[in-house]
């Protein structure tokens, strides 16, 4: 373990020696470990709604995580990719398939069997979109030797383009998706037969954690399973040795961006059916979560963003016991910062130099 | 000849804004173009100065305007603004937001900034968002979502209000001009020899006895001072803050096109990009037909963004390097 503020460890050690020094740490940690424990057990019900709101972050977070890794671009138009994605299941629900059709529900959850229609056209969609965007932008960038700040601020302007053509089309009003309302899944929990904590749980959300886990073990198993996937973490990892053992790059960063985009397309559509609604800012605001799971999980490591936005969404939840909601995205960065000192590089990363 | 009043009236507005742009990328350009610090949590320095000069200046709160602030007024009276006059009060509230500035980068930056590039983006990113959510929740401090209205204005009463942008826009230039100086002074210092150099190899510099900590510290400071009195000066120049002026959007992302668009790394490419993008965002509210449709016109903003660095990577007037 390294603490990374030297000068607090030096006073430290200097008083009570090096082996004091550790014990001094081991001992804080237990109890922020044990302080944590003993606020998930007692808020139980948001640190259940905190685990589905982070595998919602996760979906998002992946794809991220993914194209930051492998074309060393922190992708500011990942949200709106995903806008973009709810947007075409948007109007795959309004203009290609019949009203009727959206009106019986699946199971306990909101919405229908169109839902299945809608995914893999905005998933396709947004695949393409993300391809022909770096076809146009990014591979010349790239081919220049662009920085990877120069590049974001590429897909910054990116971002803003997408976001305005997007309300120009449909306009800035809250859209919906076809949806029947259901209850709330509501256990009752005995906590050490001192208190009875209610859990409530919106159907949806468990649908979209479901997706959340299946699509990050996909990716899982694709990267390291597959001869493409192997491809492709050989060309993240090293690009040029990747060109000598004849990796076709070029290839392995078109796939890139087919799973970083169709995997923000099904973010953003099982977003906006959880949320049960839909705005124009919806992706843009999902950013600095992802970014602080992406961060979490250690930049360019899909399986660490995954736990990543799981540490931010149970975070974000429990800390509402204590504070305003509206101050979430505070917290979330208060808790990357802890998390960043103790580990420098994320959960699961590894240093670069 | 209305018409003609308007032009002049919307110039005079544009320059004031651009001119309080262009001095926050400079200070940008501080942290980025020359020491190499990535730092998109502008808004947060952009808020802190704002939302200081103004608890500073504020008059005590009006019930009748249901204003419910208790910092601001109160402590403007207390610290004396009345007795020696609002326009000597003036540059003093500009030296205190900017300390206030230099003082939380100090800090956020001691513990931050020894953290990799990519790292200590996303804690500046977290800092302005923090930042914000603070003034829109805490209502005794500044009113919250309310945010503070009617900031008085200095040197009122010389032209008519209507013509006030005339008035401040002298200011601003001045303030531009001292912080372009110092600026370019400081850089073609032994200080900013070291900088430039860090910006290089940080490595090369801790090995000829540099501690870059201290000095990456210290130019963090100084480019948070500078973004503070831009804040400061767009509070006096819109007498009304909200925390909604300081999304991430027009507070953070604009100032880094202005950047790349007028070229990192030298102070004159930085003030040439916030005139140049400033004129095209403001105007483009005046293209005719369907061009002028708000959303479409955020499409063009963002395409430029992309073309610019296509087309002119190094930005408009390129860093030269010098060797020594």
């Amino acid at each position: 373990m390294v603490i990374n503020t030297n000068a607090l460890r030096d006073a430290v050690v200097s008083i009570f020696g090096e082996r004091g020094f550790k014990a001094i740490e081991r001992s804080v940690l237990v109890f922020v470990f044990a302080l944590a424990v003993w606020a998930l057990i007692w808020q139980l019900d948001l640190t259940v709604n905190g685990l589905l709101v982070g595998s919602v972050y996760a979906l998002g977070a992946v794809g991220l995580s993914l194209v930051y890794g492998n074309l060393h671009l922190p992708n500011i138009a990942h949200g709106d990719y995903m806008t973009l994605g709810a947007f075409v299941a948007l109007f795959v629900f309004g203009s290609l398939v019949p009203e009727v059709w959206s009106q019986n529900s699946v199971g306990p959850f909101t919405f229908s069997y169109t839902l299945f229609i809608a995914l893999p056209i905005g998933v396709a969609f947004v695949a393409v979109f993300a391809v022909v965007v770096d076809q146009l932008v990014y591979r010349t960038m790239r081919r220049r030797g662009a920085l990877p700040g120069v590049m974001a601020l590429a897909s910054l302007g990116v971002a803003i383009a997408l976001r305005g053509f997007i309300q120009y089309i449909w306009g800035t009003e809250v859209e919906h998706f076809p949806r029947v309302s259901k209850k709330f899944f509501i256990w009752t929990v005995d906590l050490f037969y001192l208190q009875d904590v209610q859990v409530r749980v919106p159907p949806d959300m468990i649908f979209v954690a479901a997706a959340a886990i299946v699509l990050t073990l996909a990716t899982y198993l694709f990267l390291n399973m597959t001869k493409w996937g192997k491809a492709m973490r050989a060309a993240a990892d090293n690009e040029d040795l990747a060109r000598v053992t004849g990796i076709d790059v070029e290839r392995t960063n078109l796939l890139t961006w087919v799973i970083g985009g169709g995997m923000a397309a099904a973010a953003g559509i099982l977003f906006a059916t959880g949320q049960g609604q839909l705005l124009t800012i919806s992706g843009w605001k999902l950013l600095i979560p992802l970014f602080a799971a992406v961060v979490a999980g250690g930049i360019g490591n899909p399986y660490g963003a995954f736990a990543g936005a799981i540490f931010v969404g149970v975070v974000g939840e429990v800390s509402t016991a204590w504070l305003e909601p509206s101050y979430k995205p505070a917290v979330f960065f208060a808790a990357i910062i802890v998390l960043l000192l103790v580990r420098p590089n994320g959960l699961f990363g590894q240093s670069r130099s | 000849m209305v018409e003609f009043e308007g032009i002049i009236l919307h110039i005079g507005s544009f320059l004031v804004i651009a001119g309080i742009y262009a001095i926050i990328n400079v200070g940008l350009n501080v942290h980025y173009g020359h020491t190499g610090l990535f730092n998109i949590g502008i808004a947060a320095f952009f808020a802190l100065g704002a939302y200081t000069a103004s608890i500073l200046v504020m008059p005590p709160p009006n019930p009748d305007l249901y204003q419910r602030y208790e910092w601001g007024g109160n402590l403007a009276f207390t610290l004396g603004s009345e007795r020696i006059g609002f326009d000597l009060w003036f540059p003093l509230v500009l030296i205190a937001a900017a300390a206030v500035c230099a003082a939380v980068a100090y800090l956020v930056g001691s513990v931050t900034i020894r953290l990799r590039g990519d790292y200590l983006a996303i804690t500046t990113l977290g800092l302005g968002e923090t930042i914000r959510l603070v003034f829109t929740n805490e209502g005794w401090l500044a009113d919250g979502t309310r945010g503070l209205n009617g900031i008085p204005r200095v040197m009122d009463g010389l032209v008519d209000p209507h013509w006030y942008d005339f008035v401040f826009l002298p200011l601003v230039l001045i303030v531009l001009v001292i912080v372009y100086f110092v600026s370019q002074r400081l850089a073609a210092s032994p200080w900013g020899r070291v900088i430039l150099a860090i910006r290089e190899n940080e490595d090369t510099v801790e090995m000829v006895g540099k501690n870059a900590f201290q000095f990456k510290l210290q130019a963090f400071a100084y480019g948070a001072a500078l973004m503070g009195i831009g804040g400061a000066l767009y509070a006096f120049a819109k007498h009304s803050i909200t925390p909604a002026a300081f999304e991430p959007f027009f507070a953070t992302f604009i100032i880094w096109a202005m950047l790349i668009l007028g070229g990192s790394g030298n102070h004159r490419g930085a003030i040439l990009g916030a005139f140049v993008l400033w004129a095209v965002i403001s105007s483009s509210q005046f293209l005719p037909g369907f061009l002028g449709d708000p959303n479409l016109r955020l499409a063009v903003i963002g395409l430029l963004i992309v073309v610019v660095l296509l087309v002119r990577p190094a930005g408009l007037i390129p860093e030269t390097r010098t060797r020594t």
